[in-house]
């Protein structure tokens, strides 16, 4: 996994509240068996005709925000589905931290261990930064993970909460299955209680 | 004496292999569900590092999101290139890596969440996940159930752990009887409508109180399996004489002196008085009145006497939202529900694919045609479609008109070829009426089997009351 430290990059605007996780990568695309190449379609059908044609007017198809790495949207970000090829299109497209006023839980998760940052402010933070993201290419805000900070184009900084292993992961890019791993010692035991107290399972 | 705990603390204490001093828990997971389409990635990040299955017989998968419902299915022809690349996928890696598979040709086949418990690998008191926001289901048993990304799929897969931090406890107490023509879907539909998709977030929740009590086993899974939709991490209903019946006698549960053993240790699952709930929501049972959604969230919910709303009843970013759905589905402010046209009518899913909802459409239905252009039940598994079969209900949907077919999770979303046209309505007993969910520009009103069966006579949304004689 990719680590993340800081970044200064072109925010989109999606002010939209419950987007979910079938608008950010529709399910026909889920029949792939890798995890790459689905940036293309990222929000496919916002963004693209029936015939494949871009919708010059949703955002990410507008010219100031084609190489957006950030993402700052409304209430409720990623909700529904579990699907990990959510997070999937967003890197692929070249998208490492999404900013809302909450997120849904398996999504937020989902996004760690891809390298993906999910920055949760209150709701007058996200609205300024909205309208700091509408601003265009010029524009650039600034993710501090280190310093858990997000600072407009403007100079405003705004702290954020992240759970303190979490941040140790994307700051190191750590695979958290090698880390469990480390505790496989712990993970005998336990199954070797249950194993007498709940012989059934 | 030790303080007191809900059953959401009881569960989650009994699993915890480990605590960082931040809090972070490795969880263990004693049954891991997995399909075709969240599984791939995991199972190859397996081959890459060299891991292994670590529980192989705490594995089940069945595939089950995009394999055709036709009749014609065991011809690989009907299933498009990409889907069967899935399928045989999974094929293959239950057999390489050992775990319990039931394939597209067995007849205990069908959609994960019921399957489970069906077979009896859901039992109270465990730690269920699989790689799909609807694993709440299974928490109608008094286990902790939740949906997990690709990447954690891969983490249970290699360690059967999870690393988590706790959520918070919520209470959703559902008071009194339910009326006559109100269903399990009309309650955690009316949740949802009362807390919003993300009044839940952060939140384990339980479902109690005497309508909860009064709900079958098959209801409870109704209820649970929609927690996702209210932001929920999980949900949960505290086991009882129902669910013990239930449980008995399954394929995979305990006999014997490990029944006894079980069943003693499955009458302390339940919350403590005095517990601590950080929120608490009541609704009274009567009331609930049957509802359907309008709009493109699971939230856009209201009683069926409603009407359609205007976006200038909402207040900041939802207005945006509304105005966006009602566009979508080609609905208008004003407009009575009762008069929204109906062209397809969807019965299935693992919302409302079990025994008891194809009994609920088929009293409904019986004797009757439908007035819609298509109609279709896909039962949730293979013994599902037998037991109807078996019972005569099969007999009742065809002669009205509907066709009947295999199980999978079909026009859920479409992932198959199960599809609804751009502009086509479509009835569902699902659980996600998102934009383009059951097809690219489709529009989905969900609701219970009843109220899907009324709307397949009547060609309308259709309040079931009116169709059910003096019982109403
Ligand atoms: S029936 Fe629908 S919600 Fe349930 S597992 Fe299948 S696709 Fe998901």
């Amino acid at each position: 996994m990719e680590k993340f430290t800081t970044l200064t990059g072109i925010a989109a605007p999606m002010p939209l509240v419950n987007i979910d996780t079938d608008m950010i990568i529709p399910k026909q695309f889920l029949k792939t068996i890798k995890r790459s190449g689905l940036g293309v379609n990222l929000f496919d059908e916002m963004r693209y005709t029936q015939d494949g044609k871009e919708i010059p007017d949703f955002v990410l198809n507008k010219p100031q925000y084609r190489k957006s790495q950030i993402i700052v949207a409304g209430d409720n970000f990623g909700c529904g589905s579990s699907r990990e090829h959510a997070p999937w299109a967003l890197l692929d497209f070249g998208i490492r931290c999404v900013i809302s006023t909450s997120f849904a839980d398996i999504f937020y998760n989902n996004c760690f261990k891809n390298g993906i940052l999910p920055v949760v402010l209150p709701p007058a933070a996200v609205e300024t930064l909205m309208k700091d993201a509408e601003k265009g290419e010029n524009a650039r805000i600034t993710v501090d993970l280190e310093a858990q900070t997000v600072t407009s184009s403007d100079g405003q900084s705004f702290a954020f909460e992240v759970d303190a292993f979490k941040k140790h992961c994307l700051l190191n890019g750590l695979d958290d299955i090698g880390l469990t791993m480390e505790k496989a010692a712990a993970i005998d035991t336990f199954e070797a209680r249950a194993a007498t107290a709940r012989p059934w399972i | 004496m030790s303080a007191p705990r809900t059953l959401y603390d009881k569960i989650w204490d009994d699993h915890v292999v480990h605590t960082s001093e931040d809090g972070t828990c490795i969880l263990y997971i004693d049954r891991h569900l997995v399909h075709e389409v969240t599984s791939p990635q995991a199972f190859e990040g397996l081959r890459m590092t060299g891991r292994k299955v670590r529980a192989p017989e705490k594995t089940i998968a069945v595939p089950d999101h995009n394999v055709p419902t036709t009749l014609d299915r065991a011809n690989a022809a009907t299933m498009t290139e990409d889907s069967r690349i899935q399928v045989e996928a999974l094929d293959k890696n239950a057999k390489d890596f050992g775990i319990n598979y039931y394939p597209v040709s067995d007849v205990r086949q069908g959609i994960v969440h019921i399957v489970g418990p069906e077979q009896g690998w859901t039992l109270p008191g465990m730690t269920v996940v699989c790689g799909d926001s609807h694993t709440a289901t299974h928490g109608a048993f008094g286990s902790l159930a939740h949906g997990i990304g690709t990447s954690e799929v891969e983490h249970v897969l290699a360690t059967q752990t999870l690393i988590q931090k706790k959520s918070k406890n919520m209470k959703v107490e559902i008071t009194g009887s339910l009326r006559p023509g109100v269903t399990a879907k009309d309650i955690t539909l009316s949740v949802i409508g009362e807390t919003g998709t993300a009044g839940g977030t952060g939140y384990v929740i339980e479902y109690c109180g005497q309508a909860i009590r009064e709900l079958s086993m098959e209801g409870r899974m109704t209820v649970c399996n929609m927690a996702i939709e209210g932001g929920a991490r999980a949900g949960l209903i505290a086991p009882d004489e129902k669910t013990f019946a239930y449980v008995m006698g399954r394929p995979h549960a305990p006999k014997g002196a490990k029944w006894e053993a079980a069943l003693a240790y499955w009458k302390t699952l339940y919350t403590d008085e005095g517990a601590h709930f950080d929120k608490v929501v009541t609704i009274r049972g009567e009331d609930i009145a049957p509802v359907v959604t309008w709009g493109t969230s699971p939230e856009d919910v209201l009683p069926i006497t409603g009407t359609v709303p205007s976006p200038s009843d909402f207040s900041g970013g939802k207005v945006e939202a509304v105005q966006r759905s009602l566009d979508y589905m080609g609905l208008t402010a004003g407009q009575k529900l009762t008069d929204i046209k109906i062209d397809t009518v969807f019965i299935g899913s693992c919302t409302n694919g079990r025994i008891e909802d194809l009994r609920a459409a088929a009293a409904i239905l019986k004797g009757k045609k439908i007035a819609v252009k298509r109609a279709m039940v896909v039962p949730g598994s293979g013994l599902v479609r037998a037991q109807a079969e078996e019972e005569g209900l099969a007999q009742i949907f065809i002669d009205a008109g509907f066709e009947w077919r295999l199980a999978g999770c079909s026009m859920c979303l479409a992932m198959n070829p199960d599809q609804l046209a751009p502009g086509e309505r479509c009835a569902a007993t699902s659980n996600r009426n998102f934009e383009g969910r059951q097809g690219r520009g489709g529009r989905t009103h969900l609701l219970s089997p009843a109220m899907a069966a009324a709307a397949a006579i009547t060609g309308h949304l259709t309040d079931v009351r009116e169709l059910m004689g003096e019982n109403a």
